[in-house]
């Protein structure tokens, strides 16, 4: 039997310490957290930074580097830093290094790194090595090279390398959700398709509970499948709660894909074992005939320079569409006359479908509408330049030529703000290997030596 | 005529991945449940979206009364056309379905 604690859904959430300190009473063979995922949009591993504080997260890591020192067990995290670049890996052993240092501990650490080169990627194409997912936009070697950071997930064989170097911590690049969960369970030979299942259930933490802010539940794994107990005082697992967690950011509710492999939950049976602890048994796995590991990866999109503009005037709330449409074109063409074109402006209108679009079949104006300005341009200074020149149409802009020149409400001063450089997802494909080792990067640190 | 958010305890959607939107319908009871599965038909979530019937996958739950369906994002997540970075507001579109 193998015990994993999961003191939350990821690192810098929070979790109930309370729970974390029962969790650790209960003897785990090994502490796993997730340190990220795609959810927070391309910015970050576009720029492969944490979407966390520094400071929450030395505070939250160096609480379990703690707990990890008590219970005399490995901590592991994957997708450190949000995206699991190799720069947000560093930023996190940097952390760790000073917690090391300031509590005067002595870790074994080893880090796995998931970046990958543009051009050793480049020759696996024209291999034939990476397969396109459904959807996957079209890519190139040029594709590959603009990109600012491209990652791998590692699975559950390269969490066993890492955690067979004896290390006290493991800190990983990207990784999917499930593999620092199932590795150690799976290296110890319990149920594959109950290591896969039970890892799945458990990688957003208490999520898959009557109480989610609780964060901490254990997992043990076992010959025929796993059992989970939620450490939160009032948390209960139920058959219910824990199935229905299969549907959770999953597109389909029986299938995983991992590398190497998928899991198949249609033959699970969920039973409760008492009121708030939940056995499962009858998942499969089914080993694939190809190793593959998904690529992620994101690159420079232009710069955006935003603005807001609140109107409340009732005639311009309710033409407030075509006098829109007018400061578009306006304004486009006065910045093309200007600084050449290659830039994009648009406003959306919030309030009335800023969020939906065109896919709204209910938007109706209130009594004022938000208009966010969003100027996407190739440069920062491009960018900022024609948002100077759509500000005064945003503030003084008349509905007809007979009108007196209107002014409308900028909550700020400037009212335009440079978002920088904008990112975007461009990849969403697996890279074959031969040896699950060959596409990730290993090595081990003595801290506090 | 109800709105399918009026008789479903809960709509969710959320990005699976930055490329797929899975919207859970959770029924509450096997009535309720036969009657959104029977209503909320592929066709017409795609209409929705202003996609292709055929992208939208299907998955009838009756064991937990969940009528799930799963379809490429509107836009991929975060790009210069995304509206909705992590996926949840799709949901509102789907419970002012007619049923």
């Amino acid at each position: 039997m193998v015990k994993v604690l999961i003191p939350s859904g990821a690192l810098g959430l929070g979790y109930d310490r309370a729970a974390l300190a029962r969790g650790i009473a209960q003897n785990p063979d090994i502490i796993a957290i997730d340190g990220g995922s795609t959810d927070s949009g391309p910015h970050y591993l576009g720029t492969g930074t944490s979407k966390y504080a520094r400071g929450s997260t030395k505070a939250e890591w160096r609480e379990l580097m703690e707990a990890r020192a008590e219970a005399g067990v490995p901590l592991i995290i994957g997708t450190a830093g949000t995206c699991g670049a190799d720069s947000a890996v560093d930023w996190l052993v940097d952390i760790t290094r000073e917690i090391a240092a300031e509590a005067g501990m002595k870790v074994k650490l080893a880090v796995l790194k998931s970046g990958q080169r543009p051009d050793a990627l480049s020759d696996a194409l024209g291999q034939g090595k990476i397969t396109p997912l459904n959807p996957a936009p079209e890519i190139s070697d040029d594709v590959l090279s603009s990109c600012s950071n491209i990652v791998a997930l590692a699975g559950a064989e390269q969490i066993q390398a890492a955690l067979d170097t004896g290390a006290d911590i493991v800190i990983a690049g990207r990784t999917t959700d499930t593999a620092i969960i199932s590795a150690l369970p799976l290296a110890k030979g319990c149920h594959a398709g109950g290591a896969w299942h039970g890892a799945k259930i458990g990688e957003c933490g208490a999520l898959a509970t009557t109480a989610p802010n609780s964060g901490t539940i254990l997992i043990e794994f076992d010959a025929e499948g796993f059992t989970i107990t939620p450490m939160g005082a009032e948390a209960r697992a139920t058959p219910h709660t824990v199935s229905a967690h299969m549907l959770y950011e999953n597109s389909n509710p029986d299938v995983l894909y991992e590398p190497g492999g998928h899991l198949d939950v249609s033959r699970s049976h969920y039973t409760a074992l008492d009121d708030r602890t939940v056995r499962v048994t009858g998942s499969e796995w089914i080993v694939s005939d190809r190793y593959t590991v998904k690529l992620e990866g994101a690159r420079l999109a232009g710069f955006q320079t935003v603005s807001l503009v609140t109107v409340r005037d009732p005639r311009y709330v309710e033409n407030i569409r075509a006098w829109c449409d007018d400061i578009v074109t306006k304004a486009t063409a006065k910045a093309e006359a200007r600084v050449g074109d290659g830039f994009e402006i648009e406003l959306r209108l919030i309030g009335l479908d800023a969020t939906l679009g065109g896919l709204d079949t209910a938007a109706k104006a209130g009594t004022e509408v938000g208009v966010l300005g969003m100027v996407t341009a190739p440069t920062e200074a491009l960018s900022r330049e024609v948002a100077k020149v759509l500000n005064p149409y945003l503030l003084h802009h008349p509905l007809t030529e007979e009108e007196e020149m209107p002014t409308f409400a900028f909550p700020f001063s400037p009212p335009e703000v440079s978002r920088g450089a904008v990112y975007e997802f461009c990849l969403n494909h697996v890279l074959e290997l031969d040896d699950p080792m060959d596409a990730f990067a290993l090595r081990v640190e003595e801290l506090g030596a | 005529m109800s709105k399918l958010g009026d008789i479903a305890v809960k709509v969710r959607s959320k990005n699976a991945g930055p490329f797929w939107l899975t919207v859970d319908i959770f029924c509450g009871t096997p009535e309720v449940y036969a009657q959104v599965c029977a209503a909320v038909t592929s066709t017409r979530v795609a209409a929705l979206f202003k996609a292709d019937p055929a992208v939208v996958d299907r998955y009838e739950m009756a064991s937990l009364s969940v009528l799930k369906l799963s379809l490429p994002r509107p836009s991929i997540q975060g790009t210069r056309q995304d509206r909705d970075m992590h996926g949840a507001s799709f949901a509102a579109l789907v419970a002012e379905l007619d049923v």
